[in-house]
């Protein structure tokens, strides 16, 4: 099932990429042969076998509630590229 | 057409966490606009989050308590979508495997039966930032201080069928998570929200409607009121011959309304998969046994203690049990004055409505327990009456001290000398000689009333002091006299 | 003295033949004369490596010792350098000032090593010949019109033209073996969770380590040594002792069981590269070694795999990267969704892209069991493959790229070209096991690695197996000409 235009409009949409649009069939073209080389998984059997999400199988440690961190807006800012009253700005935001 | 209405909620409450959940960052409310916004809360490039037990144990703990199982094995997860106040473009949070899952809750309805509300899953997952939409060179402020404190969402099964069941259903959550301690309960600074998903549907049809989520109201009126107006909304559209469509809206106060968020708009895909940052959190029988162990007693169990121990009604019991402090307070009343059902009254009655008048809870009351208590004893030895005692109380509300000082330094004390009470009825009879004669000459119907008109008399006269008891004996003897 | 080994230049500063401060200013001024040509650093730090060099002679004449004090380096520019650009050599970061020390970086820092600076890299650590970077693509020293490989090419091209003795990689799908195979370098990914990720800029977290890249295994020991370790920091970071790993490189292969995958001479292999992989074989025979064929029957399933949990995770990963906090904003954005559009748009180049999307969709609604969870099991019965095979042996031996150094912009047509190049690297990330390559020989002029995997925690008997086998061939002392 390749992807047509429409499927990577959507697709760089939903990651917010903004695409030019001479670009898409590359994209297009690209994506596809990628998702061919993807799809040969669908050929292998893996009923009963549980999906491996971390390679060691550990469990997570928990650290103790402390605050350990301390104020450094300035310094955070300085990398910021806007931010007025100590707020980060954005374009106006509706809700 | 008769409708019925289905209510589902999801309630975010925040933990009371000294840090935050994958930081630490400090969690306090107020601070200086992203001065507890940290490399891990900013989601700098390289960092990395690390679980905070505290919240843990908080939401393992509120699992105990509804009764649910505890996923033993349960799995934070990604959902992906951008927005401003959500740094890393992704929140962390549970879906497959949730820390809590299957438990219920009772609620007491305004008819005083109970009813129980299940509980789908409660998870865990970080809180987003603040979007300040106030001017800001025609920009949005973004304000990452909340950003990672940890929430735990509690979401219902759709068992609620009115606005006010949800309130109650609110109300009583609300009440749990202050017993047990694991959030401050403040829905003024965001502690706790709400969101009410809410469908109608032909009475008697099992499928459900189509329903509208209400995002993030506030308090428990306005959980209630924009219930009822989103519930008249979809009446009235489809009654119209319209039909509800499935949506994110928002209340408005001012109007009464709700309206379609507009950032809402298009249909999410949230993209949800397990952290790789984070491994999977496992909760031993031993953290669980030792989690248990600290679990206070919960409503239910306090309101059947209040009923058999104490003889209390359902009702009262249940008002009382519904907040922890106001539980504390009755019980520490009882244990001065030893009088349940008249602590019962006091602090149902009058320090409610002195509450209420002032806006404040029982934990800022000017009254104590212990000057509450020590008022209600001079009531039961008959040193002060129950209407001196309302001025007695008024005294303590106003600061001025105890009520054995207020009786002594206002000469409260009940008159109970029978030889002076009578010699102010014998005053009080004299100057009222004419009542008298018509007492004496009226029927049995009409003298009640009329008995009524001495006793006021008297306790005007003795400026309320003289015992009551005392003076209805001696005043009837002596008007039969 | 820039052919020194790092251990080398420990002795020579122990027994106080040259400073530190003599060696970085030599370095550096070799790093002026000769980057040029190579592309292999983003940034030069001088003045923070005179102060390092400085900072390390005053501590050896304060009595200090240590085999790292007053080493030069560099980190790879995905690694946050406080106050240092860090890269990720992508447009989206060009502007990034790092404001913390990553783990590794601070622990280097901290054993006395001198930074000469950051180094080229594919953008975002995505690719395999080092062609994405926004500052241009990195040559190979042995062959300037040759890729360095990736993603690690600029670390790999610096050492290996010895501009300086060692450098951090990182290793998502191969990233460190595959760049030191194609620059006749020793490079080791250690398993999953043994070097801290605090501060490595994520590609994908579950794949991600942190690893040395040197011209010796005793040099990859000593840097290992001072990257290895148990991270508060780091969640996915494993609290296990860190051996003496220079203490264990002398230890005999006698009896040592090594595995040869019969699924590894498949029709994709270079033949002078199988031949090159018997000849190691025959080698190590000699030391004492037996070997084994043995089966890995789902390797041919890796690279799909790899290619959907990588994406996967790098969709989400480089999320932050919005033009909000830090990082490249796009100008004058019209709303929200412009300032996201435009500023990742602008900011990304193609290859990052392209794995965002494919990230995106194999996650997306209706796709998700198809693609991302069908890899998570597939990622398992890879890890059970080795399982398997580790019953039976001690460690694995074969090939670590199927071709030799290829000719930049030969791969460009099509991206799948260029992820073919990782069929036998990628299948130690997946299953989280440490992995070494090393050089094996010159297939007309361009080196050749044998790579080498061991189970969990045996980074130290992968070093000894490449350092007693790098006591008996010279393929690792060769340098390329002109360097």
């Amino acid at each position: 099932m390749a992807l047509d235009r429409s499927d990577v409009e959507k697709i760089a949409h939903l990651a917010r990429l903004g695409l030019n649009d001479a670009d898409i069939p590359r994209t297009t073209e690209a994506l596809n042969s990628i998702l061919g080389l993807i799809d040969q998984m669908q050929a292998v059997d893996t009923t009963g076998i549980e999906p491996l999400a971390h390679p060691l199988e550990a469990s997570q440690r928990l650290r103790v509630d402390a605050v350990t961190e301390i104020n450094h807006r300035d310094t955070y800012q300085a990398i910021a590229p806007a931010v007025q009253d100590g707020l980060y700005l954005v374009p106006k935001v509706l809700d | 057409m008769q409708w019925e209405v289905v209510i589902g909620l999801e309630i975010h409450t925040q933990l009371t966490t000294q840090s935050k959940i994958f930081s630490g960052s400090a969690t306090t409310f107020g601070s200086e606009p992203n001065t507890q916004a940290s490399l891990v809360d900013l989601g700098m490039p390289g960092t990395l989050p690390v679980l905070n037990k505290e919240a843990v144990q908080m939401a393992v703990k509120f699992g105990l308590a509804i009764d649910a199982e505890i996923g033993q094995h349960n799995v934070f997860a990604r959902k992906n979508y951008f927005y401003p106040d959500l740094p890393k473009g992704y929140q962390i949070s549970q879906m497959e495997l949730p820390i809590v899952g299957k438990g219920h809750l009772d609620i007491t309805l305004e008819d005083g039966t109970i009813k129980r509300i299940g509980v789908t899953r409660a998870h865990l997952e970080e809180d987003a930032g603040k979007s300040l939409h106030e001017d800001y060179s025609g920009m949005t402020g973004i304000d990452l201080n909340r950003a990672g404190t940890p929430l735990l969402e509690i979401v219902s099964e759709p068992d609620m069928r009115s606005a006010k069941e949800a309130v109650a259903y609110v109300k009583a959550m609300h009440a749990l998570v202050r017993y047990l301690g694991i959030c401050d309960g403040n829905m003024a600074e965001g502690s706790l929200r709400c969101d009410c998903n809410v469908s109608i549907r032909p009475k008697g049809q099992v499928e459900y409607g189509t329903r509208c989520e209400i995002k993030n109201v506030n308090s428990f009126r306005f959980i209630e009121k924009a219930i009822n107006s989103e519930i008249q909304r979809q009446i009235d559209l489809i009654e119209d011959g319209g039909k509800v469509i499935q949506q994110t809206r928002l209340y408005d106060p001012n109007t009464n309304e709700t309206r379609a968020m507009r950032s809402k708009e298009e249909a999410n895909d949230y993209r949800y998969f397990p952290d790789p940052d984070l491994l999977p959190v496992i909760i031993e029988d031993a953290f669980l046994e030792q989690t248990r162990a600290t679990l206070p007693e919960l409503p239910p169990q306090k309101r059947e203690r209040f009923q058999s121990q104490f003889g209390l009604s359902l009702y009262d019991a249940s008002v009382l049990a519904s907040s922890r402090e106001q539980a504390d307070f009755f019980e520490k009343v009882v244990s001065i004055s030893g009088d349940a059902k008249l602590a019962a009254n006091w602090v149902m009655v009058e320090l409610g409505s002195l509450l209420n008048k002032q806006g404040v809870e029982i934990d800022e009351s000017p009254v104590s327990a212990e000057q509450l208590g020590g008022m209600l004893l001079r009531i039961k030895d008959n040193t002060i009456s129950g209407k001196i005692a309302k001025m007695v109380f008024e005294g303590m509300a106003n600061g001025e001290g105890s009520a054995d000082e207020i009786i002594d330094q206002r000469g409260l004390k009940q008159v109970t000398d029978s030889g002076a009470i009578e010699s102010m009825l014998d005053d009080v009879l004299a100057a009222n000689a004419e009542q008298v004669e018509q007492y004496r000459a009226a029927d049995e119907a009409k003298r009640g009333k009329m008995f009524g008109f001495f006793v006021g008399q008297a306790m005007k006269a003795s400026k309320g002091k003289a015992n009551p008891g005392q003076v209805n004996e001696l005043l009837k003897r002596k008007l039969e006299g | 003295m820039h052919q020194m080994t790092l251990a080398e230049i420990a002795r020579g500063l122990a027994d106080k033949k040259f400073s530190s401060e003599e060696l970085t200013r030599t370095l550096l001024a070799r790093i002026a004369q000769l980057d040029p040509q190579l592309n292999s650093f983003i940034t030069v730090t001088e003045d923070l490596a005179i102060t390092q060099a400085q900072a390390a002679d005053a501590r050896r004449a304060a009595g200090e010792t240590g085999a790292l004090l007053g080493a030069p380096l560099a980190h790879k520019d995905l690694f946050c350098t406080k106050g240092i650009r860090t890269s990720c050599a992508s447009k989206m970061l060009d502007n990034f000032k790092a404001p913390y020390d990553a783990t590794v970086v601070a622990s280097l820092a901290a054993a006395g090593t001198v930074t000469l600076g950051k180094t080229n890299m594919d953008e975002f650590a995505m690719g395999s010949a080092n062609e994405s970077s926004h500052y241009g693509a990195v040559k190979n020293p042995w062959n300037l019109d040759h890729v360095p490989g990736g993603s690690s090419g600029g670390s790999a091209a610096a050492v290996a033209a010895r501009l300086l003795p060692g450098a951090t990689g990182t290793d998502t799908g191969g990233s460190i073996r595959q760049p030191a195979a194609l620059t006749n370098l020793t490079g080791l990914k250690p398993t999953y969770g043994r070097v801290s990720r605090w501060g490595m800029i994520a590609y994908a977290s579950s794949l991600d380590q942190a690893g040395p890249m040197a011209r010796t295994a005793e040099d990859c020991a000593l840097l290992l040594q001072g990257m290895a370790g148990f991270d508060v920091n780091d969640s996915t970071s494993i609290d296990e002792p860190v051996p003496d790993y220079s203490a264990g490189l002398n230890a005999s292969l006698q009896g040592l069981r090594i595995g040869v995958p019969k699924e590894y001479f498949s029709a994709g292999l270079d033949p002078r590269i199988a031949d090159l992989v018997m000849a190691s074989v025959e080698a190590l025979k000699k030391l004492g070694a037996v070997v084994k064929e043995i089966s890995l029957p789902n390797l041919q399933h890796a690279i799909p795999a790899y290619y959907v949990i990588a994406p996967a995770e790098a969709s989400s990963n480089l999320s932050r990267f919005d033009g909000v906090r830090f990082g490249y904003r796009c100008e004058d954005p019209k709303d929200l969704t412009d300032l996201y559009k435009r500023s990742r748009g602008e900011g990304f180049g193609p290859e990052v892209q392209r794995r965002i999307m494919v990230g995106a969709y194999a996650l997306s609604a209706g796709y998700y069991d198809a693609y991302y969870l069908q890899a998570q099991k597939i990622r398992r019965l890879i890890k059970n493959d080795f399982m398997n095979a580790f019953a039976e042996v001690d460690v694995i031996l074969g090939p670590t790229t199927p071709n030799p150094a290829w000719k930049i912009g030969a791969k460009n047509a099509d991206p799948i070209a260029e992820y073919l190049e990782d069929f036998y690297t990628i299948t130690a990330n997946l299953a989280g096991l440490p992995g070494l390559s090393m050089p094996a020989g010159f297939a007309d002029g361009l080196p050749v690695g044998v790579q080498l995997l061991a189970p969990y925690f045996q980074e130290g008997r992968l070093l000894n197996v490449a350092h007693q086998y790098q006591q008996v061939t010279d393929w690792h002392t060769r340098s390329p000409a002109g360097f």
